[in-house]
């Protein structure tokens, strides 16, 4: 508890409108690990090295990440008397050209995405209005990209923190009654009510009470959390410490993956600052009572994403799930009461607090309110992070927001919900995204992961992939999931691999329900629905492969042959050059020729021709070359 | 991460910044990891004394988690992402393209130690798929040409 919380938020917010006003330009980076990956490092040394060459004073300052990741390297300009401007994919040259710039010269159009705030540049659009921002609310999300994560005075400015003041002055019984009014659902995945869940801890018997962050984000093809983590550490700290208040918890443990050291980094910096500011420590939550949060390093286990397995983990142990109840809002971690929250659900607890139950709830549907983070991803137009009110239209996110499918390929299905979740194709995107209608089309809400799939990916394939996935992550505990999952991996691997019959089929469909019926954890009981979902939307594929032996997206290697385009041919030597197996014969300047018999389907030929020459068909179509 | 040598011998100022009980097991079979690259027999007999637990639980523990290595990994080590974004934009062909250029299949190490090539469930860098990290560092938007052209190097001297 600070004090003199007032005080010091004034001054944060003094020194972050200087910021801006001051003499010296500002600009940002962005530089989370997707910025990062994208070269925003080298893009931030070139910067700096033009801008020095210019002799131009420049405050630099590193920002997470804004969302549109397709867009990155972004840049942002703000200097006193101009328009902020966003500029996108900045690579050496963009560095140099907005070092010109910044020395008086013209706007470099090409690199200019948006621009930020009041001010604008005609023809330029306003950030907020681009395609990809603009169905957009931006509430969990709004401070990443635009603040420096790594300096609190940053977030102060914007409001941290605010919310935990509120709490303060109210008492335990009215803290939950704003979380039950604002309607918000855990965001993990299993959408529990976020008041019943303290509730029951605060009624739990026991002295010692914990509160557990879950950033495990095991769900592959998703990082909402981790852009969260990397660029608002504090939005998270402050729901732990209203979650400690509200139960009366001492202790905090944020669980988070050995994949993100970015956000492991980050954390430990907002919480050592937190610390020397009493935010966190020995009168965290008022004189003597004290809040503390650990931060405890995953070591790479899906399944240690499930609240029980977590735990097990969290004191040092295999993660093994253990059957609920009692949950562990009764007895969690040491066998004492525990909230466990996903890290967006605890960042959205502080905003509650600080904007109030009504302003939250005014986004969503009636039993899914507020807006949620997605990671769109796959053959999407404009890939990256979004915030939408639930209820928003799966088409609406995919083809406004996201721009459609990728390249020329026409869209195929979208799948939500990671490992867990199932596959929907085009006539189901009207429904809208929220945690009872997702779970009627067959699969769920998740933590946020939306994968869209041109028609090149093959739903059987992909089914196979997930299980895959499942077999590597069971841990083993019950039957039904360690067996289970094993025999249907092996029913699509002879399905893909052209071994498969029609009574396969519905084999998978009886195991698959039975597997969701006896398995002790989440894990086991919606490993089953990728299979299940792409049977109730995709059977034709299924079909296809076992009947007619071809795999429909051209996938599967078993089914398909390559094949050179005699007319499009012009012998350039490329593929034949690049082929691992030497299957390709031909003269410079003549048409090539693929050895069936020796070929392994690796499609580098396929990828490398320049002139699409090289033709991908089902085997049984194949045509015999002369 | 660092992948010096160190002899386990010398585990003994890595042990002492931990407090000895067996919750603390991960976390200190981490700190040795990033010290020593993997876990060496002797290094798993250090931590099981130090945590006070029998060896086998050490192994059990060590065992369950992927992140865990008990083979020295290279200098530089080649983790591609499996993650389902990466998987429908192509990351089988980046992972067949690696073992080809390096001449190892996944989970190998180069003969002279200087790449391993692994898998990972994802990175997290999913907006910008297909991608892989060399040590922790992320290449993003990659094709099998990009492959070919930052692990030109590994090709001349990968053992054919
Ligand atoms: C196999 C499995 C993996 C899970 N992985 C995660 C995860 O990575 N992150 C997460 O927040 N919840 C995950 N969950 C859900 C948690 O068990 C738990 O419901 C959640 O952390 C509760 O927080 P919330 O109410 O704020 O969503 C997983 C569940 C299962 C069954
Ligand atoms: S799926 Fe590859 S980074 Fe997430």
């Amino acid at each position: 508890m600070m004090s003199d919380f007032e005080q010091v938020q004034q001054s944060a917010r003094e020194a972050w409108e200087d910021l801006g006003t001051g003499g010296v330009p500002v600009v940002t980076v962005g530089t989370a690990t997707c910025g990062r990956s994208a070269g925003a490092l080298n893009t931030l040394a070139s910067l700096r090295e033009e801008a020095a060459g210019h002799g131009l004073a420049c405050r630099f300052v590193e920002v997470g990440c804004l969302g549109p990741c397709y867009a990155e390297p972004l840049v942002t300009v703000q200097r006193a008397g101009d328009a902020t401007v966003c500029f996108a994919a900045v690579d050496k040259l963009g560095a140099r050209k907005i070092a010109d710039y910044l020395a008086g010269g013209e706007l470099p159009g090409e690199y200019v995405f948006a621009t930020m705030g009041a001010a604008r540049v005609p023809g330029v659009p306003d950030l907020m209005e681009t395609p990809m921002m603009k169905g957009q609310v931006r509430r969990v999300l709004r401070n990443c990209g635009v603040i420096d994560p790594a300096d609190i005075q940053h977030s102060l400015a914007r409001g941290a923190y605010a919310g935990l003041q509120r709490a303060l002055e109210l008492g335990p019984e009215e803290r939950i009654e704003v979380l039950e009014r604002s309607g918000l659902r855990g965001r993990g995945g299993a959408g529990f009510g976020v008041s019943r869940k303290w509730a029951f801890c605060i009624e739990a018997p026991g002295d010692t009470k914990y509160v557990v962050c879950n950033a495990d984000e095991g769900d592959p093809g998703a990082f909402m959390n981790r852009s969260l983590l990397e660029g608002d550490p504090h939005a998270v700290l402050e729901g732990m410490i209203i979650a400690g208040l509200t139960v009366g918890a001492a202790e905090g443990y944020i669980y988070c993956r050995a994949e993100y050291p970015l956000a492991l980094e980050r954390l430990g910096v907002a919480i050592g600052q937190a610390e020397e500011l009493g935010l966190l420590g020995p009168d965290a939550l008022g004189p003597g009572r004290p809040f503390r949060i650990r931060v405890k390093e995953g070591a790479g286990a899906f399944v240690c994403g499930e609240e029980t397995a977590l735990i097990a983990s969290l004191e040092g142990r295999r993660g093994m799930p253990r059957p609920r109840p009692p949950f562990p809002a009764v007895s969690g971690l040491w066998g004492c009461p525990t909230i466990i929250n996903n890290v967006e659900t605890l960042a959205s607890v502080g905003l509650i607090f600080r904007n109030g139950a009504d302003w939250y709830a005014e986004y969503g549907t009636e039993s899914s309110k507020g807006t949620k983070t997605f990671a769109l991803v796959g053959n999407v137009l404009r890939p990256g992070l979004v915030e939408v009110p639930l209820g928003t239209t799966l088409r609406q996110m995919i083809f406004d927001i996201g721009g459609g499918v990728s390249g020329k390929h026409r869209f195929k299905a979208v799948q939500t919900g990671g490992p867990s979740g199932g596959c929907l194709p085009e006539e189901q995107l009207d429904i809208p995204v929220d945690y009872e209608s997702l779970q009627a089309a067959g699969t769920i809400m998740g933590s946020g992961g939306i994968v869209v799939m041109d028609e090149r990916t093959c739903m059987v394939d992909f089914a196979r992939y997930f299980l895959d996935f499942a077999v590597d992550e069971s841990c083993g505990k019950c039957g039904p999931c360690r067996l289970g999952t094993w025999q249907l991996l092996r029913i699509l691997e002879d399905i893909t691999q052209g071994k498969g019959t029609a009574a396969d089929i519905d084999l998978l469909e009886e195991l698959g329900h039975n597997i969701m019926r006896g398995s002790l954890c989440g894990l086991g009981t919606s490993a089953p629905n990728p299979v299940l979902s792409t049977l109730r939307y995709f059977r034709d594929e299924y079909v296809a492969h076992v009947e007619s032996q071809t795999c429909p997206a051209l996938a599967c290697r078993d089914y398909i042959a390559y094949q050179i385009d005699v007319d499009a041919c012009t012998g350039c030597t490329v593929c034949a050059g690049l082929c691992p197996v030497e299957g390709i014969s031909g003269a410079r300047k003549d048409v090539h020729h693929i050895d069936e018999a020796v070929c392994t389907k690796c499609g580098v030929c396929s990828n490398s021709c320049a002139f699409g020459a090289v033709l991908t068909v089902n085997r049984v179509d194949l045509e015999p070359q002369t | 991460m660092a992948t010096t040598e160190l002899s386990p011998l010398q585990l003994g100022p890595v042990l002492a910044t931990f407090e000895r009980r067996p919750d603390v097991l991960i976390s200190l079979l981490q700190a040795v990891q990033a010290s020593l690259g993997y876990l060496p027999p002797d290094a798993m007999g250090a931590v099981a004394r130090h945590a006070r637990v029998p060896r086998s639980r050490v192994y059990g523990v060590a065992s369950f988690y992927s992140q865990f290595r008990f083979n020295p990994a290279g200098r530089r080590r080649v983790a591609v992402c499996r993650g389902t974004a990466c998987h429908v934009s192509g990351a089988r062909m980046i992972l067949e393209e690696l073992e080809r250029t390096l001449g190892i299949a996944e989970g190998q190490t180069t003969e002279d130690r200087e790449y391993s090539l692994e898998t990972v469930a994802c990175i997290g860098c999913c907006g910008l798929s297909p991608c892989l990290s060399v040590n922790d560092e992320v290449s993003a938007k990659l094709t099998p040409k990009k492959v070919r052209k930052q692990f030109r190097a590994a090709k001349k001297s990968a053992p054919r």
